[in-house]
């Protein structure tokens, strides 16, 4: 294999493992920025992994139609997030717990009920769409420009997040919901409906990436077939420090340790593969080591909001 | 109430979906409970699954108290499991009123260190300690699997396990004829040890506080910082004590992933007893009914297993609404 081949071959691979956690990561910051911890990142993944398969098996494979309804289970997963936080007050981090739970349990049993043993094979996929010319470019041509919309629109979200967040009135709004929510509702802000948009948003995301995960990638399902990505996005979140381009830069880094380990055992080196498995969270685990105390969070983050005054609810 | 409520409103739930398998939800449960409650055979099951659970909700509900946030309790149990079939395997000749302990102090200090670690980050470094636990969960994991198919391999195993640990580092079975073994009676043991500690000692004030006041804490001169690294420690250690019982008293080998997820069930049953040790016994009684019923249900209703673990999410969904309306009533009466 020469050098060309493999470091294509590698870097695609890297992106590819990287994509599920960057929708995920995303749809934490957004969420996060807003000052709703989500731990349930992981459920809301695995929410838009289950259901993408699900409906794409359903609709005889129109993958298509897989996306859109794991972007509706990712909404209201985030509604659900938004209620338990933002109305009742429940402490974040058991909402994001008892949504990581039911869903994992949810999802392991449906999937029992939906695909039986001769049900299994590989769901269709979402093809790639090469774009002509630049697809030809070595090493970055297939890298970048022969993916799939999913990576295409993920490609699009990162500046986009950026811009709104730091560049519009918008992120203002955002932010300001984050660090400072007593002032924004004094501002005139609706804090209630400003989390509640960005949790479903972050549902959303995270779901976007379990549809990726699974259509694009894997091509099938299985119980628990998210095996922590969620957690390593929330790890990518804080290495990042709550900018989509570093976070994003952050779930590279964890798709390429990945991609690497595979890359080792496929070589066959004398390297027990249990390390290898390790790897990612091992540096997700330095990473927040090597970052503590430097990486401040939104101030107003986890902390329930109480509005002024109740009945205004939304 | 609430917890009662919330296990009925998930197991109505959990019947809807036995229904959307096309079966009885009445016959579903009946004979998951008959055979966990009912039957000796099967009440020692349950026994068997409550003693890690009862020993690692413990150490979460423990941290809890002091405002931490244990997820780590999976791979603290794989830790402790390491650390007692260490002492199992290479400590021999030793008579089983001192092997028993030694090996069983060995799975406390490899749980302890694994909860440990998270805890220093968390008090001296500000490392969120959620996502520490998370990771070394997936860390141990893996360092057992190493463990047993490299160091501690069981030459000519067809599949990763160590060798058999000495007799004398094994727990006695106490019902006879079934698997249930002394790790219950340490589970009930911790329980009223800490029961006391909580009841009567400065010490479980002085945790108290630190989870309710950490400013005030501090200004009533206790070290926040130590308080956080000595929870961590004694959770991860009970935990490590419920890895440890898993090689001492049922298998006699440490295995490849040998918790079914027992870390994560005791994060929902810590939630469900809302900090009463009376509840967490309770509580991780009724949750090893569930996984020692639910084998049965699935052989004799076809109803899949995974049911459970559904029934056990929706369990901590639905107690965190149910905290939230308590305290609504709460404060409105």
């Amino acid at each position: 294999m020469n050098i060309t081949t493999f470091l294509t071959d590698y870097l695609s691979a890297s992106l590819r493992l990287s994509i599920p956690l960057a929708f995920a990561a995303l749809g934490g910051l957004w969420s996060e920025r807003s000052g709703v911890l989500n731990i349930g990142l992981e459920g809301m993944l695995l929410t838009g992994a289950f259901v993408s398969a699900a409906a794409t098996f359903y609709a005889g494979g129109n993958v298509w139609v897989g996306v859109l309804l794991a972007l509706v289970a990712g909404a209201l997963a985030g509604l659900l997030h938004a209620f338990l936080c933002v109305t009742l007050r429940v402490d974040q981090l058991v909402s994001g717990l008892a949504i990581n739970l039911s869903v994992a349990g949810l999802t392991a049993f449906m999937s029992r009920l939906v695909f039986t043993s001769d049900t299994t094979q590989k769901l269709s996929g979402i093809r790639a769409i090469a774009i002509p010319g630049f697809s030809q470019i070595p090493i970055l041509g297939p890298l970048l420009f022969e993916q799939d919309l999913l990576v295409y629109l993920l490609l699009l979200l990162v500046p986009v997040s950026s811009y709104i967040l730091f560049q519009t009135s918008l992120g203002l709004t955002v932010r300001a919901v984050g660090e400072y929510p007593r002032a924004a509702d004094t501002a005139g802000i609706r804090v209630f409906r400003v989390r509640y948009a960005c949790a479903i948003i972050s549902g959303m995301l995270a779901a976007l990436g379990g549809a990726y995960l699974v259509l694009a990638h894997v091509r099938f399902f299985t119980e628990d077939i998210s095996a922590g990505k969620g957690f390593i996005a929330l790890a990518a979140l804080i290495f990042g420090r709550w900018h989509p381009v570093s976070t994003v830069l952050a779930c590279l880094l964890f798709g390429a340790s990945e991609a690497l380990q595979l890359r080792i055992q496929a070589f066959g080196l004398n390297i027990p593969y249990q390390f290898l498995v390790m790897l990612p969270y091992a540096i997700a685990l330095l990473a927040m080591v090597g970052l503590a105390g430097k990486s401040a969070p939104p101030a107003a983050l986890g902390v329930p909001y109480q509005q002024e005054s109740q009945s205004d609810g939304l | 109430m609430s917890p009662l409520l919330a296990i009925a409103a998930a197991l109505l739930v959990g019947a809807g979906l036995i229904l959307l398998a096309g079966v009885s939800p009445l016959g579903a449960y009946s004979a998951l409970f008959s055979e966990a409650l009912t039957n000796y055979f099967g009440f020692g099951n349950t026994l068997t699954k409550m003693a890690p659970l009862l020993l690692t909700s413990l150490g979460v509900l423990l941290a809890l108290k002091a405002g931490q946030f244990n997820i780590g309790g999976e791979g603290q149990i794989y830790m402790g499991g390491v650390g007692s079939a260490l002492v199992g395997l290479y400590v021999q000749g030793l008579p089983a009123l001192v092997h028993v302990p030694l090996a069983l102090l060995g799975g406390f200090l490899f749980g302890a260190i694994w909860g440990m670690v998270p805890g220093y980050l968390k008090a001296y470094r500000g490392v969120n300690e959620v996502i520490t636990t998370l990771l070394l969960n997936y860390i141990a994991q893996n360092l057992v699997s190493y463990a047993v198919s490299h160091p501690m391999k069981e030459p000519g195993a067809p599949t990763p396990f160590s060798p058999m640990i000495a007799p004398s580092a094994r727990l006695p079975v106490i019902l006879p004829q079934t698997q249930v073994h002394a790790g219950i009676v340490l589970g009930l043991a911790a329980t009223v040890i800490l029961w006391i500690v909580f009841a009567r000692s400065p010490v479980g004030y002085q945790i108290e506080t630190v989870g309710q006041n950490p400013t005030a804490a501090r200004y009533a001169g206790i070290s926040v910082e130590r308080t956080i690294l000595l929870v961590m420690a004694l959770a991860g250690g009970l935990a490590g004590l419920a890895g440890a019982g898993e090689v001492m008293g049922l298998k006699y080998r440490l295995f490849e992933n040998f918790s079914p997820g027992y870390g994560f069930d005791a994060i929902a049953i810590a939630f469900l007893s809302r900090g009463n040790l009376a509840g967490i016994a309770l509580i991780s009684l009724f949750f090893g009914a569930l996984r020692s019923g639910a084998n049965v249900m699935q052989r004799s209703a076809g109803v899949p297993v995974t049911v459970v673990y559904a029934i056990q999410g929706l369990t901590v969904l639905f107690i965190a609404i149910g905290l939230v309306l308590e305290r609504r009533v709460g404060e409105k009466g």
